[in-house]
């Protein structure tokens, strides 16, 4: 329930991109997809150099393709919209296998595919390397406003607490048989969330109580910050660096 | 709802980072006051709450399941300005740490689901309740509207910004009517999820009830009658003309549904399991066509009326 306790996503590790500070991930991590989504999408090796360059931090950071992959399925819903693209677009149409395609549609379906998966991935890589408190202290550094800062730290707090008590309460209604899975069901997953509410609420009283009796003030401690390293720089520069270079290249050739 | 990278073209993605930078910095502004102390734990709660019901997803059509937005829930238990910084919270979180939502969309999402979502369900919440006296119950109903609503005001601001600058060649009144229709759907499971927590809260804790204040002694916001009878003026003409539009037009559907392919959607088993060609089935008849149209009517009129809002507030000397 910590902070410093190691998130789901977190994948432990002392590799380069592990030990770069958080406040410069988080900005190669803006860098970098600005750069990709930048790119013209019929610049297709552009988008085959962003993967294996995603590819090679991943192997450096020693995060498993597998966990990607895994981690990758949020993208199902867009994915899904853009295999429909090409059979609901409009005109000229394409037409491939005796299914009529159209030619905007198949274009939109691969720009969503490479772009959203470079994006995803390269946030994945972000929460794969980093821990949530440094991800906070980097947002910190970059001058987030001091109020997103604080509630995003509580919230993960919080987090754990509400999942606990969720988990809980899902086995207690399973214990019982009830297991709420269709939509006029709805009223049970309803009356849950408010139960969930007011649960988490009573616990995160305590949690304050017990943080203001240890001597919390409206922000949270803040150690010495470390001066950034101009060799880090540089590390976490290589990426959206090279994907700026990249896209740029690919912008002059498909004009 | 999460709009990933490249979905929508780069310069819309950058005015909308902009937009969104000025609402949640003027969000942050207009709370500030607010968010001290004490409060910064309940809105990382609150935020936490929002971030859970996200990931509860129901089913809302074969093949395809909403989740839930929590704006206009954060609004009525936190007030709007920091229901808006909260969920905003949610959704940068969301983009970094869990790849829900591009980083580069991130000013779309945050418009969406953070600013557009959040103000919409409050203004709705003050107009429904404004009528009736201060009761658990008028909360309750208000709570439910503008939860339902607020969806998809969402779910229209989203193909706004398609119209904008999505990719691909896709009809965009077919866009409107998938979106709209399918979260109209989603809303009304945000509502009752909306009215249990707020109801719930309400008997255990009115205290941390911003939109139910005037229900405990220290009294709260009320919508003066008159604004309310002129917005719900504004209301009715609206969608008096936009019934009278459909109407004119009864044909618009149909002719949509074969201009792209819906009445294909059958022949395929790729089409044929998608929500598009459930959604083109039902909206083949006119009946339902006119229930959809309908919604999306009233979309607009609240959309319209949240910003007379705006406006008549700002002349207003309080």
């Amino acid at each position: 329930m910590s902070g410093g306790h190691a998130h789901a996503l977190h994948i432990h590790g002392h590799s380069v991109v592990h030990r770069l500070p958080g406040h410069l991930k988080v900005a190669a991590l803006f860098l970098f997809v600005v750069a990709v989504v930048a790119t013209p999408a019929r610049a297709v090796w552009a988008f085959g150099l962003y993967a294996s360059v995603l590819g090679l931090v991943a192997g450096l950071a020693g995060v498993p393709v597998r966990f990607i992959a895994r981690r990758m399925l949020v993208e199902v819903p867009f994915l899904a919209f853009a295999v429909l693209l090409p059979l609901v677009g409009e005109g000229p149409f394409l037409e491939f296998g005796g299914v009529r395609l159209s030619e905007a549609g198949v274009l939109a379906a691969w720009t969503i595919l490479a772009k959203g998966s470079c994006g995803v991935v390269a946030s994945i890589l972000l929460a794969a390397t980093t821990e949530i408190p440094d991800i906070l202290a980097g947002l910190n550094r970059l001058r987030a406003p001091k109020a997103i800062v604080a509630i995003a730290g509580f919230m993960v707090r919080y987090l754990e607490v509400i999942s606990g008590e969720m988990a809980r309460m899902r086995v207690a209604m399973a214990a019982r048989g009830y297991e709420p899975k269709a939509f006029w069901q709805v009223k049970a997953l309803a009356t849950s969330a408010g139960a969930l509410f007011i649960r988490s609420y009573e616990r995160g009283e305590r949690v304050y109580m017990a943080m203001v009796s240890r001597g919390y003030a409206g922000s949270m401690p803040t150690f010495g910050e470390v001066p950034t390293l101009t060799a880090d720089v540089v590390r976490a520069l290589a990426l959206p660096g090279l994907a700026i270079i990249t896209a740029a290249v690919a912008l002059v050739v498909s004009g | 709802m999460h709009i990933p990278d490249g979905f929508i073209n780069g310069t819309t993605s950058l005015g909308a980072g902009v937009i969104a930078a000025g609402g949640v910095g003027g969000a942050l502004r207009q709370s500030a006051a607010r968010l001290k102390d004490r409060q910064i734990p309940l809105a990382g709660l609150v935020a936490a709450f929002v971030f859970v019901l996200q990931m509860l997803n129901f089913p809302v059509l074969p093949g395809m399941s909403g989740h839930l937005l929590g704006g206009a829930l954060a609004a009525i238990l936190m007030g709007p300005s920091v229901a808006v910084v909260v969920v905003s919270v949610v959704i940068i979180l969301q983009a970094m740490l869990f790849a829900d939502g591009g980083v580069s969309a991130l000013g779309l999402n945050l418009i969406n689901m953070a600013v557009v979502t959040t103000l919409s369900g409050w203004f709705m919440f003050r107009l429904v309740r404004a009528p009736f006296r201060a009761s658990r119950r008028a909360v309750l109903g208000a709570s439910f509207v503008a939860a339902t609503l607020s969806v998809v005001v969402s779910a229209v601001m989203f193909v706004v910004e398609y119209a904008i600058g999505g990719v691909g060649g896709v009809n965009l009144f077919n866009v409107l009517l998938l979106m709209a229709g399918s979260h109209l759907l989603i809303g009304i499971g945000e509502g009752f999820i909306t009215v249990a927590v707020v109801g719930a809260v309400l008997q255990a804790r009115p205290d941390l009830v911003f939109g139910a204040s005037d229900l405990t002694a220290e009294g709260g916001p009320r919508l003066p009658m008159k604004r309310f009878w002129i917005l719900a003026g504004v209301a009715a003409a609206i969608l008096v003309s936009l019934t009278v539009f459909a109407s004119s037009n009864p044909d618009g559907l149909q002719w949509v549904a074969e201009q792209t392919g819906f009445a294909q959607g059958a022949q395929g088993s790729l089409t044929a399991t998608s929500p598009l060609s459930n959604y083109g089935a039902a909206g083949l008849s006119a009946g339902a066509g006119r229930i959809v149209a309908a919604a999306v009517g009233m979309v607009v009129t609240f959309l319209l009326g949240w910003v007379t809002f705006t406006i008549l507030r700002r002349r207003s000397p309080v």
